[in-house]
């Protein structure tokens, strides 16, 4: 693996809490989805679940859809919905 | 003055709006959000704000944008201010000039819109007996 064949994942807010870091960097695979990693860190940190139906996707700061599929050296976040103002 | 700006510093509701307008415009509409020291029936303390900065600035630049497009205002300034805030403080700037009033005014509310529902920042409300996250728009926001 090339040092570059990783993806940074970024919570924050309630899903930070709820995971207990917010960032890290997971190693990237051929097809891999925003919606996989997701399931993976739900499954590592089961308080994550209830934010699962609220939380935004966003890559390289942008929002996509969850179905997106993540190159390497993407920066990936999730984003509880937003509450500035 | 920059026009947006992500900082820990109290805002400045003079210094937003200083050189905004120039000779064409008739009007400037300068909206300061403060923090209320009652929410839901709760005694507000503070209020901490998290911002995810790097995706912020490109988010003011779409909201500024959609502002262009639907309201043909070009100067517009948004500044918020993260870390803790304090009741009576501002959390948040936004100033609009336009050559006329109705022009700014819709510009300074929808841009208020689209940060409660796009701009990657949050609140964390800290009450008597607790402190809990605020959440906006539950459905989540895909393009």
């Amino acid at each position: 693996m090339t040092g570059s064949a990783v993806v940074t994942v970024l919570l924050f807010a309630a899903a930070r809490e709820a995971a207990g870091r917010g960032r890290l960097e997971i190693p990237h695979r051929e097809g891999l989805t925003a919606a996989e990693v997701w399931k993976n860190l739900e499954s590592g940190s089961p308080a994550l679940a209830p934010l699962a139906g609220s939380v935004s996707v966003a890559v390289n700061h942008r929002f996509v859809p969850r179905d997106t599929v993540l190159a390497a050296g993407d920066e990936l976040a999730f984003l509880p919905p937003v509450s500035g103002g | 003055m920059d026009r947006f700006r992500i900082t820990s510093d109290p805002l400045d509701e003079r210094a937003v709006a200083e050189g905004l307008s120039t000779s064409e415009d008739g009007a400037v509409v300068v909206f300061s959000g403060i923090v209320r020291a009652r929410n839901k029936g709760r005694k507000v303390l503070h209020l901490e704000y998290e911002a995810y900065e790097a995706m912020v600035y490109p988010v003011f630049e779409r909201v500024a944008e959609d502002v262009r497009e639907r309201f043909g205002v070009e100067r517009l300034r948004i500044h918020h201010r993260i870390g803790r805030v304090d009741i009576g403080e501002s959390s948040v700037l936004v100033a609009a000039a336009s050559p006329h009033r109705g022009t700014a005014f819709e510009a300074a509310r929808h841009t208020m819109n689209e940060i409660k529902r796009i701009v990657p920042i949050w609140k964390r409300e800290f009450f008597e007996g607790g402190d809990v996250w605020v959440e906006g728009p539950k459905e989540p926001v895909t393009e």
